[in-house]
């Protein structure tokens, strides 16, 4: 993986060259791509904890989703900045401290401001520094790219994950609780408590069942895009 | 027979034909051809000696083991109804009832699972496997009675397609299908398949109430839970007390496990060593129910261990269950320790955690995790084995 990683970011220096639009379709690649064909979980399988954990809901996703969407972005900014400047050696623990100071920013914002959300999240706010996403993409391209480029990098693969996030969020709070965002979606007459059929899906609601749904994801993803599937 | 035979050859193969108009739904044909007739189709190359015996024929064989604990089954659910609601019924009354209640499941579990499987089949482009036919009458067996049968489709469905077709369908499972439905519908409907109101049917008419002092609890319900039942081990080992719709009767499962050793599609290795397992943890619970941290855990832990054996789905787990070929282990020592352990485990679940009575049910499904890892040593082992015999002998000469 290492090796990869390396060889990527010396292509990627090579390929620095002057002035470039700004939305050229090499540009515009680095944020298509982390949605289909390089999406960071469904392809990469990274982030796969957090996007067990805090999945249950469709808020407390969403929220996730920005929190990591910041977190990336600023982080490839800022590592791509000082990219000339950090020791080779010792560039991981830069970016942990990059990661880490932006991760606390994150958590204070939420604190202040969705407190509920934010006790929700719990311990996983404070895990996006672990987010190998986020680690991956400053390795991998940040510390290689301009800061133009990483933001968009970083932004592409930020929705990549927010977006399986939702998808996995969206379903397991729709037949776990039968709501969406907190409103109700299945009716209530149709439970079986009020004389009707229905009763919410408790298997959804664990952890299970979202590898389960980010499994049936891959699954469909693959077979709409055939050059993902493996020898 | 032959007239029906030169029916199907003439009237119904040919748009199924290549280059016909149907091809595409070949697989549907051939899997309902070959229910009916032997399959044409011959080796081609090399000396093969034929058995008349066939995936099909295995699969008929557990059916038929398993019929007795459905007709029982059905004869139970209502036993237990009017029993809860104090009626005497007649036999008849007591079997019609049930029939309606149980056979509107198979009926789902079935068409929803072939359903499914013949569309992957058509998908995919291969002939039908009959991986189902087993799986699909376990499923309605080791349900309770109450379960909505929505609920019964959607775990059959589960199984199928998250349990077995994904993995490449029969033959290449890692879980066993029918279990993984229970599972399923164990975690994502707790109250319909757990407690004490799901095992009887007590739906009542005008006029009819359910007599006073009734508990819905199986007999494994009240031991987990208080320690103590009223059913007599008699009843337990005749299966005349509630529960799943097949699993309550001791005595005709053991029918179903003689017809499949003898027969030898079912597994005596495990079946035995399953029983061993469950043994030596009922004596150790035995043994050391005086250190329980409870009294209800005390006395759950002094059930003899012989009792132990005939509550909940142990009987029915290991005969029809833990034996299944595929994912079961495939070495004969692997088989001992296999076995073993599912008793093993099955009982100290059961008492451990009384959140989860069906401790048969995870430590099968456990246990089909670990197989092919056991396989894998016990290979290993002889692999190292032969080795330094054959080394041995070079040495010596």
């Amino acid at each position: 993986m290492a090796e990869v990683l390396e060889k990527e970011v010396v292509e990627e220096k090579v390929e620095k060259k002057a002035s470039e639009p700004l939305f050229s379709k090499k540009n515009r690649k680095l944020i298509s791509d982390p949605f289909n064909d390089n999406n960071p979980i469904t392809v990469q399988v990274l982030g796969i904890c957090s996007a067990l954990a805090i999945t249950v809901k469709l808020y407390p996703a969403i929220v996730m989703a920005i929190s990591v969407m910041f977190v990336v972005a600023a982080g490839n900014v800022i590592i791509s900045i000082m990219r000339n400047l950090i020791p080779n050696r010792i560039r991981i623990i830069v970016q942990l401290v990059v990661v880490a100071a932006l991760v606390v920013l994150v958590d204070q914002v939420l604190k202040a401001f969705v407190y509920d959300i934010s006790k929700e999240l719990s311990v996983f706010v404070g895990l996006i520094i672990t987010n190998c996403i986020i680690m991956g993409r400053l390795e991998a391209f940040a510390l290689g790219n301009t800061p133009w480029k990483s933001f968009l990098d970083g932004l592409g693969n930020a929705f990549g994950y927010g977006v399986i996030l939702i998808i996995v969020a969206f379903f397991r709070e729709l037949f776990g609780s039968g709501e969406l965002l907190g409103m109700r979606i299945i009716p209530d007459s149709w439970y079986i408590a009020n004389g009707g059929f229905y009763s919410n899906n408790g298997f959804m609601l664990l952890p299970p069942m979202a590898l389960i749904t980010v499994g049936i994801i891959i699954w469909v993803q693959r077979s709409r895009n055939t050059k993902l599937i493996e020898e | 027979m032959k007239a029906l035979h030169n029916f199907i050859e003439s009237k119904l193969k040919p748009p199924f034909d290549e280059g016909g108009k149907l091809h595409k739904y070949w697989p549907v044909y051939d899997g309902l051809y070959t229910f009916l007739f032997v399959p044409g189709h011959t080796a081609h190359s090399g000396a093969h000696i034929r058995d008349g015996i066939d995936l099909k024929r295995t699969m008929n064989t557990v059916i038929m083991a398993l019929v007795p604990t459905l007709l029982f089954g059905m004869w139970n659910v209502g036993y237990q109804h009017y029993g809860a609601l104090g009626i005497d019924a007649t036999f008849f009354e007591q079997f019609l009832f049930g029939a309606i209640k149980v056979l509107p499941m198979v009926v789902v579990s079935y068409g929803v699972g072939l359903g499914i499987e013949f569309l992957f089949c058509v998908i995919k482009g291969h002939s039908i496997e009959e991986g189902f036919l087993v799986t699909g009458m376990l499923i309605p067996l080791i349900m309770p009675v109450d379960l909505p049968l929505w609920m019964l489709a959607l775990s059959t469905a589960f199984a199928v397609v998250i349990g077995k077709e994904v993995f490449g369908g029969t033959g290449m499972n890692i879980f066993n299908p029918a279990l993984l439905a229970r599972a399923f519908a164990f975690f994502a409907y707790p109250s319909f398949m757990s407690g004490d109101s799901v095992w009887i049917n007590t739906s009542v008419k005008e006029g009819q109430a359910v007599v006073d002092g009734f508990s819905g609890a199986t007999a494994l319900g009240d031991l987990a839970t208080t320690g103590a039942t009223n059913y007599s081990p008699l009843e337990m080992f005749l299966g005349t007390i509630p529960g799943s719709v097949g699993e309550t009767s001791v005595l005709l499962i053991l029918l179903g496990a003689g017809l499949l050793i003898f027969t030898g599609i079912g597994s005596w290795k495990i079946m035995l060593s399953a029983v061993v397992g469950g043994t030596v943890m009922g004596l150790i619970f035995n043994t050391f129910a005086p250190y329980a941290l409870s009294p209800e855990q005390q006395a759950f832990m002094a059930v003899p261990f012989w009792q132990q054996l005939m509550l909940g789905g142990f009987a029915f787990g290991v005969v029809y269950m833990a034996t299944d070929p595929v994912s079961g282990s495939q070495t004969d020592t692997g088989k001992w320790i296999y076995g073993f352990l599912i008793g093993f485990l099955a009982i100290m679940i059961r008492v451990f955690n009384p959140a989860y009575p069906e401790g048969v049910m995870l430590a099968i499904l456990f246990m089909n995790t670990m197989a092919p890892l056991i396989d894998h040593y016990v290979i290993q082992a002889n692999i190292k084995k032969r080795k330094k015999r054959a080394e041995l002998k070079t040495a010596g000469a």
